[in-house]
C-alpha cells in the first residue's frame, strides 16, 4: 500500500514495481547479430564470415598466439631458474678452486699434514691446515655429543609427554633457537658463557679428573675464557633446533597402533620409546644428526668469537683451538699471496667435508620418505 | 589378605621409566634455559643504548660518546632488499618448475638434492665464492657484492618452500583450469600460485630472516663502513659487521652500541620468523 503511494507520487519509477513482480526479467532471446562463441558460428561453413565475426576469429587467433608464446617463455625462465641451481653449485667449487690453485701448487698433499701456521714467514709461509681441520672436527663432533641426546629428549618429551596444549608453544621457542643469528651465539659465548665455564664449570671439572689418567690429560688446565669446549657447547645449542624438529617429525610417523601394541604388552613410556620409536625411525633420526653435523662444521661467527684461534693442537678441550671457518672469518681481510689461497684452499676442504656429510645426510632421510612411499 | 610386595623387576623397570622420562623433562629445560638466557641478556646490555639517537645517528668514531646505527641499519636494509629482490625471483622460479613443468623428471630430482645442500652449506664459503666471483673481478668490496652472496644465500629458501608449497596444490583445481581452456603459464600463475600464496609469502619471510642476521658472507664482500653510504660501488656499512667490529673495541660506547645493534636484528629475526609461522599456520588450519 506504502509502495504504491511512491509510484503515485513519482518518488519510486515504475520499473522498480515491474521487476519486483517478475523476477526473471532478462529471458530475451539473443539478438541474431550478436556474436554467439565464435567457433560455432564458424561451423556453418556455407556462409561467409561476417566482418565482425573475421575480426573476432582474428583476434582470438592472436590472443592465442601470445598465450602461446607467453607459456613457452614462462617454461623456459623457469627451467633456467632452476638449472641456474646447479651452476650455482658448479660456479663454487670452480671459483673457491681457481682461488686454491697457487696453494695446492705450492704445498700439496702437506697441506693437510703440517700443523705449523706462519702467515707471515719470509720468504714463503709456511702453512699448514691440520690445526683447522682438527679443531673443525672435533668440535663439531663434541657438539653432536651434547646436542643429540637433549635433541632426542627433547622430542620424545613433545611427542610423548607434552600436554597438548604446550606441544606447539614449546616446539616454536626451541626453533626459535634456530633463528638467533649466529654473531648474537658468539656475543653471548664470549662475554656471558665463556667468563661463566671458565670461573666455575671448568676448574670444577679439571679438579675432579685431576687424578684419573688419559682424562686429566683431555680436561687440562689452565681454565680459560675461549675453549673448544666452549665453542662446542654453543654449537650444541646452535644444532639442537635442528635434530629436535626433525626427530619429532620423524617420531610423528611412527604409527600409533604399534606404539598402542607396545603399551597393550605391558611396556613403560620408555620401553616403547626405545623398543618401538627409536627403531622405526632410525634412518630418519641418523638424517637428522647428520644434517645437524653438517651446520656444525660449518658454523662461522658463533665459533670465530668463543674458540680463540690457536693453530697448535692441544689434547685439552679447555684449551683455545680454531676451526676452518673461524680462521677463514678472522684473517682472510687482511690477507693475500699465499696466505689468502691458503685460506680459499681451507675453505674448498670445508665445503667438500660438509657436502659428503651433507649429501649423506639427504640420502637417508630420502630413503626414509620413498619408504614412506610405498 | 596382605598388600603384595612389590616385584623387584617391576619396580626396577618403574624406576628405569621415571629416570628417563625425568631426563627428557631435563633436556627441554636445558634447551629452553638457552633461549631465555640469550634473549635476557639480550635485553639487559642492549636496553640502555636503545633510543632515538639509534635510529638517527651514525656510528661515532672510536673513544667518542653518542652516536647511533643510522647508517649501518639503513645499509643493511637495502642489501638485504637488493638480496632478497635477486634472490626470490629466480627462487620462485626454479621451485616452479619443479614442481610444475619437471614435477617427475630426474632433472628435478638432481635438483632438488643440489639444493638441499646448498641449503645447508655453510654460508662463509658462500662469502669466499663472491669473494672470487665478484669482489676480485670488479676490484673491490662493494654493496653489490654483498648483495649478490645474500642472493646465493635466499635462493634455496626460497626454491625450498615453493615447491612444497606448490606440489600441496591439489591437482583437481589445476585440472580444471586447464578444462577451461587456460595455457599452462596462467594455470601455474592466476591458480597455483594464488592457492599457495601463503606458504610462498612464508618462503621469502623466512629467507628474509635468514639473511637479515648474516653475517660471515658481509665480512670479505661489503666490508663495512663508518660513515652513511648509498652508493654499492663501494663498501656499504651494515649492521652484522659493525657488531662484529664494535664487540672486538674496548670502546665502551662502541660495546653499548653493538649490544643494541644484536638487539635490534634479534628482535626483527625473531619477530620475521613468528610471522612466517603465523602465515604458515593460518594456511594449513584452513
Amino acid at each position: 500500500m506504502f509502495l504504491r503511494l511512491l509510484f503515485r507520487t513519482g518518488l519510486l519509477p515504475r520499473s522498480v514495481l515491474h521487476l519486483k513482480r517478475s523476477p526473471k526479467p532478462s529471458r530475451t532471446p539473443r539478438a541474431p547479430s550478436e556474436p554467439a562463441v565464435s567457433h560455432m558460428a564458424t561451423i556453418d561453413t556455407t556462409q561467409p564470415l561476417t566482418q565482425a565475426e573475421h575480426s573476432e576469429a582474428q583476434s582470438r587467433a592472436q590472443v592465442l598466439r601470445s598465450m602461446k608464446r607467453g607459456d613457452i617463455v614462462f617454461e623456459n625462465l623457469s627451467k633456467f631458474a632452476a638449472i641456474s641451481v646447479l651452476f650455482l653449485l658448479g660456479g663454487i667449487i670452480i671459483s673457491l678452486f681457481i682461488g686454491a690453485w697457487p696453494a695446492i701448487k705450492t704445498y700439496g698433499f702437506d697441506f693437510l699434514t703440517t700443523q705449523r701456521w706462519a702467515p707471515s714467514l719470509k720468504p714463503q709461509p709456511i702453512l699448514g691446515a691440520l690445526g683447522p681441520i682438527y679443531g673443525t672436527l672435533v668440535s663439531s663432533l663434541l657438539a653432536m655429543v651434547i646436542a643429540v641426546p637433549v635433541g632426542l629428549g627433547i622430542s620424545i618429551f613433545l611427542t610423548e609427554l607434552c600436554p597438548h596444549v604446550l606441544r606447539r608453544p614449546i616446539s616454536i621457542a626451541i626453533e626459535l633457537l634456530a633463528g638467533i643469528p649466529s654473531i648474537i651465539y658468539g656475543m653471548w659465548g664470549f662475554f656471558v658463557l665463556g667468563p661463566f665455564l671458565a670461573e666455575s664449570f671448568q676448574p670444577a671439572v679439571i679438579n675432579f679428573f685431576a687424578d684419573v689418567p688419559v682424562l686429566n690429560v683431555i680436561f687440562a688446565g689452565p681454565a680459560s675464557n675461549l675453549s673448544l669446549f666452549n665453542a662446542s657447547l654453543i654449537l650444541a645449542i646452535m644444532v639442537l633446533p635442528f635434530i629436535t624438529a626433525i626427530s619429532r617429525d620423524v617420531f610423528a610417523t611412527v604409527p600409533t597402533v604399534l606404539k598402542e601394541a607396545a603399551y597393550g604388552a605391558g611396556c613403560t613410556t620408555w620401553e616403547v620409546v626405545w623398543n618401538v620409536v627409536i627403531p622405526y625411525t632410525r634412518v630418519g633420526v641418523i638424517g637428522g644428526v647428520m644434517l645437524a653435523l653438517g651446520r656444525a662444521l660449518g658454523e662461522t661467527m658463533a665459533v670465530a668469537f668463543v674458540i680463540g684461534n690457536a693453530f697448535k693442537i692441544q689434547a685439552s678441550i679447555f684449551a683455545p683451538a680454531t676451526t676452518i671457518s673461524a680462521a677463514i672469518a678472522s684473517e682472510f681481510a687482511e690477507s693475500d699471496g699465499l696466505h689468502q689461497s691458503s685460506l680459499i684452499l681451507l675453505g674448498l676442504l670445508l665445503f667438500v667435508l660438509t657436502f659428503c656429510v651433507l649429501a649423506i645426510a639427504r640420502m637417508m632421510l630420502m630413503r626414509l620418505e620413498r619408504n614412506q612411499g610405498k | 589378605m596382605s598388600t603384595a610386595t612389590p616385584n623387584p623387576y617391576y619396580a626396577g623397570r618403574k624406576r628405569g621409566n621415571l629416570i628417563a622420562m625425568g631426563l627428557c623433562y631435563a633436556a627441554t629445560l636445558f634447551g629452553l634455559t638457552w633461549l631465555v638466557l640469550i634473549l635476557v641478556t639480550l635485553v639487559t646490555n642492549g636496553m640502555a643504548g636503545l633510543s632515538l639517537d639509534l635510529l638517527t645517528q651514525n656510528t661515532p668514531p672510536p673513544n667518542s660518546t653518542g652516536g647511533g646505527l643510522a647508517n649501518a641499519i639503513v645499509g643493511s636494509l637495502m642489501l638485504t632488499a637488493i638480496g632478497v629482490s635477486i634472490g626470490a625471483p629466480i627462487g620462485l622460479l626454479a621451485g616452479t618448475y619443479m614442481a610444475e613443468y619437471g614435477r617427475h623428471s630426474k632433472l628435478t630430482s638432481i635438483i632438488r638434492f643440489i639444493n638441499d645442500i646448498l641449503l645447508s652449506a655453510p654460508s662463509i664459503i658462500i662469502g669466499l665464492f663472491v669473494y672470487g666471483a665478484v669482489v676480485v673481478p670488479m676490484g673491490g668490496f662493494s654493496g653489490i657484492a654483498g648483495a649478490l652472496a645474500l642472493a646465493v644465500i635466499v635462493i634455496p629458501v626460497v626454491v625450498r618452500t615453493t615447491e612444497d608449497m606448490l606440489l600441496l596444490v591439489p591437482n583437481p583445481l589445476r585440472e580444471a583450469a586447464s578444462a577451461l581452456g587456460l595455457p599452462r603459464s596462467l594455470v601455474i600463475k592466476r591458480i597455483a600460485y594464488r592457492a599457495a600464496k601463503a606458504g610462498l609469502v612464508t618462503g621469502v619471510l623466512l629467507a628474509v630472516a635468514r639473511v637479515s642476521g648474516e653475517t660471515a658472507p658481509l665480512l670479505f664482500t661489503v666490508l663495512n663502513n663508518q660513515f652513511w653510504s648509498l652508493d654499492l660501488t663501494n663498501s656499504v656499512a651494515n649492521l652484522p659487521v659493525t657488531i662484529n667490529n664494535f664487540v672486538n673495541n674496548p670502546d665502551p660506547n662502541w660495546k653499548k652500541l653493538a649490544w643494541s645493534g644484536a638487539l635490534l636484528i634479534t628482535i626483527a629475526v625473531l619477530s620475521l620468523n613468528i610471522a612466517a609461522r603465523v602465515i604458515g599456520s593460518s594456511r594449513s588450519e584452513k
